[in-house]
């Protein structure tokens, strides 16, 4: 592990804000169960993104679990799978699943089973394999599942879907807090922080955070105009290339 | 250290990208192939999305191409007059490419057409090339053979249309390097890349182009096809990453000079031996990996929402 400056910095700022909430809290604010917010909204990618880890806390009115899922925009994905066909491995079947979340990522307290009935989890979809994907090809639902479960498993090794990452931790019986981690193939979007207060296996409070992950600076400069002016991008790149390849000759020259 | 790609949308090691230029800009330098058909796999390797990497190295070989061409210009080893001939083939071809592309997508069989068409283009033209540099060699070798005759003349020879191209010594049809331009336009468009590996071989048997002018000639015709690509690709795909182009670009050129230097000490005969060795293992590679077993049946495309 390398240390990354960023991040420390930003935890260090979250245990201040922490500590502020905290005093705060102890004020008779007890109409709200559960209270909740991130040490920042906006992650940005910058040119030497990493990843980024974000500090979600809060506080609750009395004992109970917490449960925090965060979801990224929706995209259309397609699955295919491989058969033999002639000695050679060639795509044979394809599913297209419409709305899966770019980014799904859940922790809880305590192991989610012992803390929620399977229905309530199923209801408020918490989990990865709660989680409603709609196949817009029509195929036979055996099929379907099998493509599902190759889904779940390709994101989840892409570290896109990750269950528990990272424990809620309670300090005390109301304050908790969780580091929420982005790889840094996290996808860009607005991203909904979905946190949850359950007490005996049900949900009895949930609050919405949103979050911003974004590109800033020169990276974003490059995107826009990849996106705005894509013909002016080709040319320019294009050209920057024949400059660069140009002058990476010149030193040699009488070489 | 790592570097965050703005249009891949991954961070990779930027010693890993600019070793990755070096190693195929050396490749380019010593026998004048683009070295796509290597870098864009390697990509799709350590990461970067198939059709990012695809059109991020068309961007790259611009570059590289120039650098090339500018380096065996000054030794005059470019023959302009056929470089500009091949181009107007070429660009023709990558017309009907693009649209056998677009159709062949629609089916859904684009990749295992990619993978057949490499194999096939790649282990047929390695392995002539493989036993005509093997026999070259053994030749050299026994004294008192008298010197290869300059070309033969075959039905190419009656075509009409006839040009002198000085520099490669040729006075032959210009509908010779036109057709051979098209078709490797065509495949250019299909399997995206430069299509060096295939020109470099169709210089020397086909044209019967002296060894010293092909890389040169062949990098002045990759730099248009590969900035034809580039364009269309950011135009209508946005898939062009500039910056993981120019990453590779300062690894590429650095590689390329050296490879230059290191083409000069060799003969011809050894070189074409090389190139057919790195083709055919290519080829032998790209066999093996559709007949084996993938290690996850199952493959993910995403469409951008």
């Amino acid at each position: 592990m390398t240390a990354r400056p960023g991040v420390s910095s930003d935890q260090l700022g979250s245990f201040a804000v922490l500590l502020v909430f905290s005093l705060l809290c102890w004020a008779p604010a007890r109409a709200e169960e559960l209270v909740a917010d991130l040490t920042s909204h906006l992650i940005a990618i910058t040119t030497g993104f990493t990843g980024a880890s974000v500090v979600l806390f809060g506080a609750v009115d009395g004992p109970g679990d917490v449960i925090v899922a965060v979801r990224g925009p929706d995209r259309e994905m397609t699955v295919r799978r491989k058969s033999r066909v002639a000695g050679i491995w060639v795509n044979t079947q394809e599913v297209t699943f419409a709305n899966v979340p770019s980014f799904y990522a859940i922790a809880a307290s305590r192991p989610m089973l012992d803390i929620l009935s399977p229905a309530a989890a199923a209801f408020y979809r918490l989990g990865i394999s709660n989680l409603k994907l709609a196949a817009s090809t029509p195929a036979p639902s055996v099929v379907v599942d099998a493509f599902r479960t190759a889904l779940e498993r390709t994101q989840q090794q892409a570290g896109l879907f990750v269950e528990r990452l990272g424990k809620v931790d309670f300090l005390g019986e109301r304050l908790f807090r969780t580091t929420i981690m982005f790889p840094s193939n996290v996808p860009t979007g607005t991203y909904l922080v979905e946190v949850f207060l359950v007490r005996d296996k049900d949900v009895v409070s949930g609050q919405t955070t949103p979050l911003v992950v974004s590109k800033v600076g020169v990276d974003a400069s490059v995107f826009d105009f990849a996106t705005r002016q894509p013909g002016f991008y080709g040319a320019i790149a294009v050209l920057t290339a024949i400059v660069a390849g140009w002058l990476a000759s010149l030193p040699f020259r009488g070489a | 250290m790592d570097i965050y790609l703005p249009i891949a949308e991954v961070s990779l090691d930027i010693f890993v990208l600019l070793g990755l230029g070096a190693a195929v800009g050396f490749l380019s330098g010593v026998f004048g192939v683009g070295g796509g058909f290597l870098l864009t796999p390697l990509l799709i390797f350590i990461g970067v999305p198939p059709t990012v990497a695809v059109a991020s190295s068309a961007n790259q070989l611009v570059g590289a191409s120039v650098s090339g061409v500018l380096a065996h210009w000054r030794r005059g080893n470019v023959d302009f007059k056929m470089g500009y001939v091949l181009l107007v083939g070429g660009l023709l071809g990558s017309l009907l490419g693009v649209w056998i592309f677009t159709l062949l997508k629609r089916l859904g069989q684009i990749e295992l057409t990619i993978s057949i068409c490499y194999v096939l283009l790649l282990g047929g033209l390695g392995g002539l090339m493989m036993i005509e540099s093997i026999r070259a060699l053994f030749r050299l070798h026994r004294p008192g053979v008298s010197r290869r005759r300059l070309h033969q003349h075959t039905w190419m020879h009656g075509l009409p249309l006839k040009a002198r191209f000085r520099r490669s010594r040729l006075y032959i049809s210009a509908l010779l390097p036109v057709g051979i331009g098209f078709v490797i336009g065509v495949l250019s468009a299909i399997l995206g890349i430069g299509g060096g590996f295939i020109m470099v071989p169709a210089m020397i048997y086909m044209l019967g182009m002296p060894t010293s002018v092909v890389p040169g000639t062949s990098l002045l015709q990759i730099i248009f096809v590969a900035a034809n690509v580039t364009v269309l690709q950011a135009y209508t795909n946005h898939t062009v990453d500039a910056v993981l182009a120019l990453v590779l670009l300062v690894g590429g050129v650095v590689g390329a000079r050296i490879g230059t230097r290191f083409g000069m000490r060799l003969r011809g005969e050894q070189l074409r031996l090389l190139l057919a060795l790195i083709v055919v293992a290519v080829a032998a590679k790209l066999a093996f990996d559709m007949t084996v077993r993938p290690a996850d049946l199952y493959s993910i495309a995403s469409e951008k929402g």
